[in-house]
């Protein structure tokens, strides 16, 4: 049996990159067998949906609350991601919801009583042209008046910083200077979902694997059940039997269109691969977690020891899981520019996930046309960083039935009136 | 990767084509007379299931000519390519 506690006290610095692993909880959740009813089903157990279940038993008091995961827990996107958190977005929306996240994660070891290895060793943005230092310039100052901690970085803080980053002048996209925020870094993704399980299970929560919705019974359908959107959810349909919901959350991810066309509802989302890579275990080379939009890659160095890298989406609409392998050479080939010491590291292991990408870069979380029916999608690439955050409002939003004041500019009701929310500079993947 | 076959070139690499998303969706008749939640349909969304999915490609990098194609969006089987205007 791991002594938990004493894992634990190491919880909020794990710098040096060969630290021991903490051992697991010999009990992580149970795994019960469906009831009949519940006061809250919700529709996905990969991060977003262990978070909000949790946040729902812990803040709101609703434990008759499924979770139903088609696959088995934390399989989806939060077992693919890079596991980078940061909260420097632009817009007033943006900031306030992505620092809230933050905040949290800069608990969440003692909340969970897990440690989920969070580092933060700093999020360095590394811009290349005289448009990206104008960019970074406004985004700073704009998350400095929303209380993001950000600034502006020399050439010379960035060799301090990050001593690997090739700054010599003469290559194709020289690097000029850097937007850093001390406060980003990583979290072991994993520890991450298994201990928002952990905890949701022992508040009572029934999280159920092996259980694939395959519709929506839906009552007082305005068309008499032709197709169209309206009408109240009173039940999911499953692979293991129809389930009663008195509220229904979909969070699902990739995946959120294909439900939602279940309901009769129609998002604007589109699914696509988003590839990643690791290399062998190496010693400690990479202090922090370094990012660039112009030449597209995110790379850090995991507690382990190996060098993660994120590339940019597929083009395509896909569920494969899978991408394009002309994706991950152009990301190698900008990864070995700027770190010319990568270039003799090896790519072990690629995958894919897929992710769901909303028209502006922002998530969509809120009422849906049906009733009691709720939905939190579209984090497209950035979903993990904000994982504790859309637990957090989604899990008010079931409890009240009104959407979370953080969650209320995204709102699906925004792509008719017009109130968008672009963030694709902040999101840093090309979509 | 994928081998898209483009209806004047045939069989060419994916690093040649840009994708164009959903085909077949047709710019409103009358776009004065489009209320906003149709704007926003035409706009913004767009079919996202998985299976077959007509779809543009612009072959920017060949005859740069744009075509439709039919491809599984869970294989990335190409079920069919043909020519701007024709059928699907």
């Amino acid at each position: 049996m791991p002594d938990h506690a004493s894992t634990h006290r190491a919880a909020t610095h794990h710098d040096a990159a060969h630290d021991a692993l903490p051992a697991h909880p010999a009990h992580l959740w149970r795994n019960p067998e469906p009831r009949r009813t519940y006061d809250v089903v919700i529709v996905g157990g990969g991060g977003h949906g262990l978070a909000t279940a949790y946040y729902l038993a812990k803040n709101h008091g609703i434990t008759n609350v499924a979770v139903l995961e088609r696959g088995w827990l934390a399989g989806g996107n939060i077992a693919r991601n890079t596991a980078i958190i940061r909260s420097n977005y632009l817009w007033d929306e943006s900031a306030a919801i992505y620092e809230h996240s933050l905040k949290l994660w800069e608990t969440l070891s003692d909340e969970l009583d897990y440690d989920i290895l969070l580092s933060q060793r700093g999020v360095m943005n590394l811009l290349h042209t005289v448009g990206d230092l104008r960019e970074a310039s406004r985004r700073v100052h704009s998350n400095r008046l929303n209380g993001v901690d950000a600034e502006l970085l020399s050439l010379d803080d960035i060799a301090r910083l990050c001593p690997i980053v090739n700054l010599d002048q003469g290559v194709r996209h020289p690097v000029l200077g850097a937007a850093f925020q001390p406060r980003g870094g990583i979290a072991k993704h994993d520890h991450v979902a298994w201990a928002y399980a952990r905890a949701a299970d022992a508040l009572g929560v029934d999280l159920i694997q092996g259980c694939e919705v395959t519709g929506f019974d839906i009552e007082d359908r305005p068309d008499g059940g032709a197709g169209g959107a309206g009408g109240r959810v009173v039940a999911v349909e499953t692979s293991r039997g129809r389930i009663g919901a008195g509220r229904v959350g979909l969070i699902a991810a990739g995946h959120s269109s294909v439900l939602a066309a279940m309901a009769g509802i129609r998002l604007p989302i589109q699914s696509h691969p988003l590839q990643a890579l690791v290399s062998e275990l190496l010693g400690p080379v990479h202090p922090t977690v370094v990012m660039s939009n112009a030449v597209h890659v995110y790379v850090s160095q995991a507690h382990k020891g190996e060098l993660v890298l994120g590339a940019g989406i597929d083009t395509f609409n896909s569920y494969a899981q899978r991408g394009s392998f002309h994706v991950i050479e152009h990301q190698m080939s900008a990864a070995v520019e700027l770190f010319p010491i990568f270039a003799g590291a090896h790519v072990i292991r690629t995958w894919g996930g897929i992710v769901d990408v909303a028209p502006d870069a922002s998530p969509i979380i809120g009422r849906t046309p049906v009733e009691d029916l709720f939905i939190d999608c579209g984090w497209g690439t950035g979903g993990f960083k904000a994982t504790p955050a859309s637990g957090w409002v989604m899990a008010a939003t079931l409890a009240t039935g009104e959407p979370h004041p953080l969650a209320r500019p995204y709102a699906l009701e925004r792509f008719t009136s017009g109130a968008l929310i672009d963030e694709h500079g902040a999101a840093a993947v090309a979509h | 990767m994928l081998l898209i076959g483009c209806p004047w070139c045939g069989p060419r690499d994916e690093v040649e084509f840009r994708y164009g998303g959903q085909a077949h969706v047709d710019y409103p008749a009358d776009p004065a007379a489009v209320d906003d939640a149709a704007w926003a349909d035409f706009v913004f969304m767009r079919d996202n299931g998985k299976g077959p999915f007509a779809e543009r490609w612009y072959h920017a990098a060949g005859c740069r000519r744009w075509c439709n194609a039919v491809r599984d969006t869970v294989t990335h089987e190409f079920l069919a390519t043909y020519r701007m205007g024709e059928a699907r």
